[in-house]
C-alpha cells in the first residue's frame, strides 16, 4: 500500500510550529538557577516530537537540529548537565533555525544552511561539556530507607549518553566491586547506581541468577577512597568488597542488571534482554521481546534469534494470548473512528459559514420587517415565531462568529522573545508583563494586530524605558517594565502597549515636528501633540539605531490599524511613562453601527466612534468665512460635515438645526455629521466594496439592510480627517 | 470484524499518518492524545493492538504500558512502542513494563503494516 504522505505536511506544519511556540515560551520562562524540571521535561518533549514527525516525513535537516537539541536536552533533564544560559540562547537560536527550515519546507523562503551547522556545533559543544557531570556527583548522600524491604526491579545501569561522557577516563582504574544488596531498598540501588555511573564506566558482572549480590567492573580516575566513600554510606562495609585491577580494556558496552521480581514473572514480560533482540531491530526498524505477552509465536522463533527452551514460561501466555484476541475480534465494539477533542479546519471553511450566517441574519431581518406590517395581535403565531428565528439566528451567529476567535496569547506570546533579545542588544533591563491573555479575538485580527503591536513594543523598549543608571537616577527602579495589557470594553477590545519609561517629550516633539515642516502650533493639546508620532517621517530619536528610529514603521503601524477599523490613542507624562492603547472592532465581520438617513439614502456609523447625537439650536451653528460651518458643542467648535454634500444627495432637511447632527471623534479629532435623521442601532455584516464593487471616498464598507437594500458603512475617521483639513 | 488498534501518540500528524494508513489496510483505529487519554479510551473500548509513543505529557507510553498490563483485559494484547531512536534503554525499559515489540520512529506507512500484520495480521 503506497501512501502519499504529502497530504499530512500542513498538518505536521501547523502542529511543528505551535511546538516551537511552546518550547520557546517555556525557554524564557526557564530560571537558569533553578530550572523547573516540568519546563525541561516539556521543551524535550516538543523537540522529540518535531524530530518524530520530520523523520517520518522525511525533513532531514529538522531531523538534524532536533537531534541535537534533544541530545543536549535529555542531559539537562536528567541532571547530568547544569542549565547555563548560553544554553538557553542557544536552543532559542536553534528554534528560530528550526521555524526557518519549516518555513523552507512549505514553499516560503530558505533556510540558511551554515547557520544550523553554526547551530549545530554549538550545541554539540554544550552537551559534550562533561565539567559539569562530575561534580553533580553527590557522593555524601545519606539514604535513610535502608530498612526497606529488598524488592527485585529491574536497574537500568546502562545509558548511551554516560558512554560518551566517561569515554575519557580510558587512562584511569578500574574496581571490581561486590556487595550484598539483600538489605538496600529499590531506590537506594538506583540512587547508588547513578552515582557509580557518575564517578565513570559502570559495568555489571553479576550473573543472572544470582539474587541479592551485586558484582560490578567501574572504570574511574576517581581514587579508591572515593569508590569507598561512595559505596559505604550506601551498603553494608562488612559485605562490601573493592578490589583495583589493571585496565582491560573492556568495550564501553554497559550490560543491564535484570532481577526478575515475582510479579513481572507471572505476565512473562521478562526474560534476559539479549543483545541479539536489539541488533534484529536496527536492521529491520522493528522487534519484539522474546518472552513479552502477545508475540507471535513465528516471530519469537525466526526473528529474535532466541532458543525456545530458554523460555519455558511464556509459551502458554502466547497461546492463551490469542485466544483472547479472537475473543476480542468477536465483541470489537463500534468504536468511533477519531476520538480526538478538536478538529483542524480549513479557515475558508469557517468563512464560508460566517458569511452564510450573515445572509441569514440578513434574511432574518427582511422577514422581520415584512412582518411588521401585519397587525401583532391578528398575527401573533407569525410575531413570536419571528422573535425566536430573532433569537436564534443571533446565537447562530455569535457561536459561528466564536470559531475565528482566538486568545490574544497567541500574539502575546511572542514578545517575550522580542523583549529579551532586544533588551540584551540595548543594554536595559526590561521585564515584560502581559495581563489578559485570554481575551478573545478574531482570527483575522490576531494576525494583522502582530506587526504593529510588535512595533509598538520595541519602540517602548527603545524610546521609552531608560537605560538603568538614567532610571536609578530618577528614583525608579533599575529595571523597567513593559505591560502588554488586552481587554474588552464594549464591542471593542483594547489592547495596550505602557511602558514605565522617559514619557514623551512635548516640546521635543512639537520642535522636530516644526523642523520637519508640519503644521503645528504650541496650542496644541497634548493628545494631538503624541498624536505626531503617528506622521510619516517623524522620529525623534537622537540616534538612528537599528532598532528604531528611522521614522518609518509609527506611521505604518497607525495605518495598519486604520485598516482594522480600529483607532490608536496615547497617554503620557513626561518621566513617568507612556501608554499606547489600540482599540479595535472585536471582529472584522461584524459591526455595531448606527444607521442614519440621508434623502433616500440610509448609512451606517461605526458605533465607536460615536460620542453623541444631537438636535443643536439654530444658534449653535456658525459660518467661517464662506468656508464652511462649524457648531458650539458645550464651548467648543466643532466643524459640521453634511453628508448630503459629500456624498453630493438631496436631502429631505436641508437646515442644521432641523436635522440631527452626529457627533464623532477619531484620532484626538471631532467633527459634527449633519444627517436627516436617525433610524437605529443595527449589528450590520460588512460586505467589502472593494472586492464587489471599487473603493468609495468615504465609506469603509457596505452592507446589505433588511429591506434588501445597500448601505454604505461610513469610514468615520477618514470623514473626520478630511473636516479637519478643510479647516485647515 | 475488523480489528481495532488504538494509536497514542501526542503528535497529530503522526496520529493521521498511523491512523490514515491502518484505515486504508481494514483496521479500525482508536486515536488517543497521550497516556492518560489512551488508558480512558482503552478501559472503555476492546483493543487489539496498542501502538504507543513514548514521550508524552501528562503520561509516557512506559507508565500507560504498566497500567495496562495490570489489567485482566490487557495483559495479553500485543503493545508495541515507539522509539525515536533505537534506543537499548528505552527498548529495555518498555520491555520491563511489558511490550510486546518496538518499532523505531520515523517508520514508513509499510513498515507499520509489516509489523502489525505479524502481530495480529
Amino acid at each position: 500500500m503506497s501512501t502519499d504522505l504529502e497530504q499530512f505536511y500542513e498538518i505536521f506544519f501547523e502542529e511543528s510550529s505551535e511546538l516551537l511556540a511552546d518550547m520557546e515560551a517555556c525557554l524564557l520562562r526557564l530560571d537558569v538557577n533553578s530550572p523547573d524540571l516540568e519546563d525541561l521535561n516539556a521543551i524535550f518533549r516538543a523537540a522529540h516530537s518535531i524530530k518524530g514527525g520530520a523523520g517520518t516525513f522525511g525533513f532531514t535537516d529538522m531531523t538534524e537540529m532536533t537531534h541535537m537539541l534533544e541530545t543536549l536536552l535529555d542531559r539537562l533533564r536528567k541532571g547530568e548537565l547544569e542549565v547555563r544560559s548560553e544554553m538557553v540562547d542557544a536552543f532559542l537560536k536553534a528554534g528560530d533555525v528550526i521555524k526557518a527550515q519549516l518555513d523552507g519546507h512549505r514553499g516560503e523562503g530558505q533556510a540558511d544552511p551554515t547557520v544550523a551547522e553554526a547551530i549545530c556545533e554549538e550545541l554539540k559543544r554544550l552537551s559534550e561539556d562533561t565539567q559539569e557531570a562530575a561534580s553533580i556527583v553527590d557522593t555524601k548522600t545519606v539514604f535513610s530507607d535502608t530498612k526497606a524491604k529488598p524488592v527485585s526491579q529491574e536497574i537500568d545501569v546502562g545509558s548511551g549518553v554516560d558512554k560518551v561522557s566517561h569515554e575519557n577516563i580510558a587512562a584511569g582504574l578500574s574496581f571490581i566491586i561486590e556487595f550484598s544488596s539483600t538489605d538496600l531498598s529499590s531506590t537506594a540501588l538506583e540512587n547508588l547506581f547513578s552515582n557509580l555511573k557518575g564517578l565513570g564506566n559502570l559495568e555489571n558482572l553479576t550473573p543472572v541468577n544470582v539474587e541479592g549480590r551485586y558484582k560490578l567492573a567501574l572504570t574511574t580516575s576517581s581514587s579508591e577512597e572515593d569508590v569507598w566513600e561512595t559505596l559505604a554510606f550506601v551498603v553494608d562495609p562488612a559485605s562490601l568488597k573493592i578490589e583495583a585491577t589493571t585496565i582491560d580494556n573492556t568495550p564501553a558496552k554497559v550490560a543491564e542488571i535484570e532481577i526478575l521480581s515475582e510479579s513481572i514473572h507471572d505476565t512473562g514480560a521478562l526474560a534476559e534482554v539479549d543483545e541479539l533482540t536489539c541488533e534484529a531491530s536496527s536492521v529491520s526498524g522493528y522487534g519484539f521481546f522474546p518472552g513479552a505477552p502477545a508475540v507471535p509465536k513465528n516471530i519469537e522463533d525466526s526473528e529474535t534469534g532466541l532458543d525456545q527452551a530458554q523460555l519455558p514460561n511464556t509459551c502458554s501466555n502466547k497461546n492463551e494470548s490469542q485466544v483472547t484476541n479472537k475473543s476480542f475480534g468477536k465483541t470489537n465494539a463500534a468504536a468511533s473512528a477519531s476520538e480526538t477533542s478538536s478538529i483542524r479546519v480549513s479557515i475558508e471553511k469557517v468563512d464560508q459559514m460566517i458569511n452564510l450566517v450573515g445572509e441569514l441574519v440578513i434574511t432574518q431581518a427582511m422577514l422581520a420587517q415584512t412582518a411588521s406590517q401585519y397587525d401583532p395581535v391578528l398575527f401573533e403565531k407569525l410575531y413570536s415565531g419571528m422573535s425566536q428565528l430573532e433569537r436564534n439566528t443571533r446565537d447562530l451567529q455569535e457561536s459561528v462568529m466564536s470559531i475565528r476567535m482566538m486568545p490574544i496569547s497567541f500574539v502575546f506570546s511572542r514578545y517575550p522573545r522580542v523583549v529579551r533579545d532586544l533588551a540584551a542588544k540595548l543594554n536595559k533591563r526590561v521585564e515584560l508583563r502581559t495581563v489578559g491573555e485570554n481575551t478573545e479575538l478574531d482570527k483575522g485580527l490576531i494576525e494583522k494586530i502582530a506587526d504593529p503591536l510588535t512595533h509598538l513594543v520595541r519602540n517602548s523598549l527603545d524610546h521609552g524605558v531608560e537605560v538603568a543608571e538614567k532610571r536609578m537616577a530618577a528614583g525608579k527602579p533599575a529595571q523597567g517594565t513593559i505591560t502588554l495589557r488586552a481587554f474588552h470594553q464594549g464591542g471593542s477590545i483594547v489592547i495596550e502597549v505602557s511602558d514605565d519609561g522617559a514619557g514623551l517629550n512635548r516640546g521635543k516633539i512639537l520642535a522636530k515636528a516644526k523642523e520637519r515642516g508640519f503644521p503645528v502650533h504650541d496650542a496644541m493639546t497634548d493628545q494631538e501633540v503624541w498624536l505626531l508620532i503617528f506622521e510619516a517621517g517623524f522620529s525623534t530619536a537622537d540616534q538612528v539605531t537599528d532598532v528604531s528610529g528611522r521614522g518609518v514603521g509609527m506611521d505604518v503601524v497607525k495605518r495598519n490599524i486604520q485598516s482594522m477599523g480600529g483607532r490608536i490613542d496615547i497617554e503620557s507624562t513626561f518621566g513617568s511613562g507612556t501608554r499606547i492603547s489600540i482599540r479595535l472592532p472585536l471582529t472584522l465581520a461584524i459591526l455595531d453601527g448606527l444607521s442614519v438617513v440621508v434623502g433616500d439614502q440610509m448609512f451606517i456609523v461605526p458605533l465607536n466612534y460615536i460620542t453623541e447625537s444631537l438636535q443643536p439650536a439654530a444658534t449653535d451653528i456658525k459660518t467661517v468665512s464662506g468656508q464652511g460651518r462649524v457648531v458650539q458643542v458645550r464651548g467648543e467648535y466643532l466643524p459640521v460635515i453634511a453628508l448630503h454634500e459629500f456624498f453630493n444627495l438631496r436631502p429631505s432637511v436641508t437646515e442644521i438645526h432641523k436635522g440631527i447632527l452626529v457627533i464623532l471623534e477619531a484620532e484626538g479629532h471631532k467633527a459634527a455629521l449633519f444627517v436627516d435623521d436617525l433610524v437605529g442601532q443595527h449589528q450590520v455584516v460588512i460586505k467589502s466594496l472593494e472586492s464587489n464593487y471599487r473603493r468609495v471616498q468615504g465609506a469603509s464598507g457596505a452592507t446589505i439592510m433588511g429591506d434588501g437594500k445597500v448601505a454604505l458603512i461610513l469610514d468615520a475617521a477618514a470623514l473626520v480627517m478630511a473636516s479637519q483639513q478643510e479647516l485647515v | 470484524m475488523a480489528k481495532t488498534i488504538l494509536a497514542v501518540d501526542d503528535s497529530a500528524s503522526i496520529r493521521q499518518m498511523v491512523t490514515f494508513t491502518l484505515k486504508g489496510a481494514g483496521y479500525e483505529v482508536i486515536e488517543a492524545v497521550d497516556g492518560q487519554d489512551a488508558f480512558d479510551k482503552a478501559s472503555h473500548h476492546q483493543i487489539n493492538l496498542i501502538l504507543t509513543d513514548i514521550n508524552m505529557p501528562r503520561m509516557d507510553g512506559l507508565k500507560l504500558l504498566e497500567l495496562l498490563r495490570k489489567l485482566a483485559q490487557y495483559k495479553n494484547i500485543p503493545i508495541l512502542i515507539l522509539t525515536t531512536e533505537s534506543s537499548d534503554e528505552i527498548k529495555a525499559k518498555g520491555r520491563a513494563a511489558g511490550a510486546t515489540g518496538w518499532l523505531v520512529k520515523p517508520f514508513d506507512p509499510k513498515r507499520l503494516l509489516e509489523v502489525i500484520g505479524k502481530v495480529i495480521g
